[in-house]
């Protein structure tokens, strides 16, 4: 590592190193950073994932629900929802979780890592062992994975539901209130199509940007929801090394989620000219 | 006289505004008089009486050592209402520099700036501010700091944007008319035209600074163990949740998200207020 030269030259052999895909070695673990992190990201993703999928599902139609219906009692529990979304904070939810599935009703697992302990991980295809052991026709596993995501992922999509249905709920009202729909409505269209091919469409793009949003706070929540549940990922990773003052671990897991944060936004750009051809020919 | 006449109309209007804002006042009023408030020393153990759940004597029961939560649930507001503050006003003030320089004097000034605040917004903040108190060195003051700079960018933004708009504008151009210097056009024309938006943007970010340190000393950041602070105490608590003993982490986690949803509720208040168009 250098740590005899000065400041400049080593960041200088850190840079080289990194080039050729090398982060450095963690003192804990012993393993070159690079491969510790690649064992880990498939657990942090498919759990960062699957909240946003469910916060996906659940606050576009709540959002949209509100925005069709204003002032009724669909609206009152979105504007709870979304109210108290960003207030909670997402460790305590994790928490009330556990001791509300775990300990009082008994349905969900203990929250120990990503199986229980009577599984073994199926065979290593992407990482992601609810693909992984569809893939292998192990249900049994499946269903452990299963079990053992939902609270974490529940915790997070929480968090995550609060931006997404404000946001479809506000575009969609204002979408829903401008001359192009009231003229679909006076040539007779069916609700289903002014409300999904019309409007929705029409308010998908601060939508669409709001997700990329979300998904960095969720790159950064994962970290707590992670050591609540006791998540083998990249964030309770770094976190030990970070107790342990063990920094090539740290400057990997940083580095490596600025570059899933850029390939995201890339992602979010490509998506928005795609819905909105507009967006591209001003660019 | 008029001013107040016109507050307590607006504030009766938004009931949930004036709710908050008394909520407020009473958060301000726990962290400045907390020692005088609690009824026994956050700090005492006395591990007899320990794990005991919430009754008349310990109103929130107590932890693992025996000490009040109540007491120390009190005492927390302190730390974490102070490192929000301090976090809050650091931003503000250095964001407000940073984004009126910009924004009036534009140029190269102002593709700095922007390409800075582009440089911390590229990564997801918590992390961020994670790998800033690893780097300056695991303590309070520290966690000052990096709550800042993650603020920063939103203040930057809002005064550069808000400034864009009004340096054009009619008494601007009278101002200069007159004789006055762009500094003393900048300061004492364009600032107090902002300062609205930007109470708005103070009051939101508070909440949202009070989760961070508490996220941040949850994870083992900043603040240390004895020491009476929310985040630690959820920490703590978490190991008892798993065997039922719920009182630990409740008290704590709730008084967070109270205070923090009273900041937004404040924030959303202030914004209709202020300027009722950007209501969503």
């Amino acid at each position: 590592m250098g740590l005899n030269e000065s400041l400049f030259s080593q960041f200088w052999i850190y840079l080289k190193d990194l080039l050729q895909g090398d982060m450095g070695r963690s003192f804990t673990t012993g393993q070159p950073v690079t491969q510790d992190l690649m064992e880990r990201l498939p657990a942090s993703l498919e759990l960062t994932l699957l909240g946003l999928f469910i916060a996906i599902i659940v606050g576009l139609p709540l959002g949209m629900l509100a925005a069709t219906h204003p002032n009724s009692w669909i609206d009152h529990i979105c504007r709870l929802l979304t109210t108290s979304g960003v207030c909670l904070p997402t460790f305590f939810t994790g928490l009330v979780l556990i001791y509300i599935f775990y300990y009082l009703l008994g349905w969900a697992p203990a929250p120990m890592g990503r199986l229980d302990l009577f599984s073994s991980p199926p065979q290593d295809v992407t990482g992601f062992y609810l693909i992984d052991s569809a893939l292998a026709g192990e249900w049994a596993i499946f269903r452990s994975a299963l079990a053992q995501l939902i609270l974490p992922s529940i915790t997070l999509a929480l968090f995550a539901l609060a931006p997404l249905a404000r946001i479809t709920r506000a575009g969609l009202l204002g979408v829903l209130n401008s001359d192009f729909i009231r003229s679909a409505k006076a040539a007779g269209l069916p609700r289903r199509v002014i409300l999904v091919r019309y409007a929705l469409r029409n308010s998908l793009l601060p939508v669409v940007n709001t997700m990329g949003m979300v998904f960095s706070y969720l790159l950064g929540i994962n970290v707590l929801v992670e050591k609540v549940f006791a998540w083998p990922g990249i964030g309770s990773y770094a976190l030990e090394a970070l107790i342990a003052s063990d920094y090539a671990p740290v400057q990997g897991f940083v580095l490596s989620i600025a570059v899933l944060y850029v390939l995201l936004n890339l992602i979010v750009d490509l998506l928005c000219s795609l819905i909105d051809p507009r967006v591209e020919r001003a660019a | 006289m008029k001013q107040f006449e016109e507050w307590r109309y607006l504030l009766l209007q938004n009931p949930l505004t004036l709710i908050a804002l008394i909520a407020f006042i009473g958060v301000v009023i726990c962290a400045l008089f907390a020692p005088w408030l609690v009824p026994y020393d956050p700090l005492a153990s006395d591990t007899a009486n320990a794990l005991q759940p919430p009754s008349w004597s310990n109103w929130f029961g107590t932890d693992q050592l025996g000490r009040d939560i109540f007491s120390r649930v009190i005492m927390g507001t302190r730390m974490d209402l102070g490192i929000a503050v301090g976090a809050v006003a650091l931003a503000a003030v250095i964001g407000t520099f940073l984004g009126a320089c910009a924004g009036f004097y534009g140029g190269h000034l102002d593709r700095a700036v922007g390409r800075g605040v582009d440089i911390i917004m590229a990564f997801p903040l918590f992390v961020l501010a994670m790998a800033i108190v690893a780097g300056l060195g695991n303590n309070v003051i520290n966690v000052v700091y990096a709550s800042a700079i993650i603020n920063m960018p939103f203040y930057v933004r809002v005064v550069r944007s808000e400034i864009l708009v009004l340096k054009n504008a009619g008494f601007v151009e009278a101002a200069r008319l007159c004789g006055n210097s762009n500094k003393r056009i900048l300061w004492f024309q364009l600032l107090p035209n902002v300062s609205a938006p930007l109470v708005v943007q103070m009051s939101l970010n508070m909440g949202w600074s009070m989760l961070n340190a508490a996220s941040l000393s949850f994870v083992g950041l900043g603040i240390r163990p004895p020491t009476p602070e929310w985040g630690i105490m959820v920490a703590e608590g978490a190991h008892y949740i798993i065997s039922g003993q719920w009182w630990l982490a409740l008290f704590p986690g709730l008084a967070l998200t109270l205070v923090v949803l009273c900041f937004n509720l404040l924030g959303d208040g202030l914004r209709d207020i202020i300027d009722p168009r950007r209501r969503t």
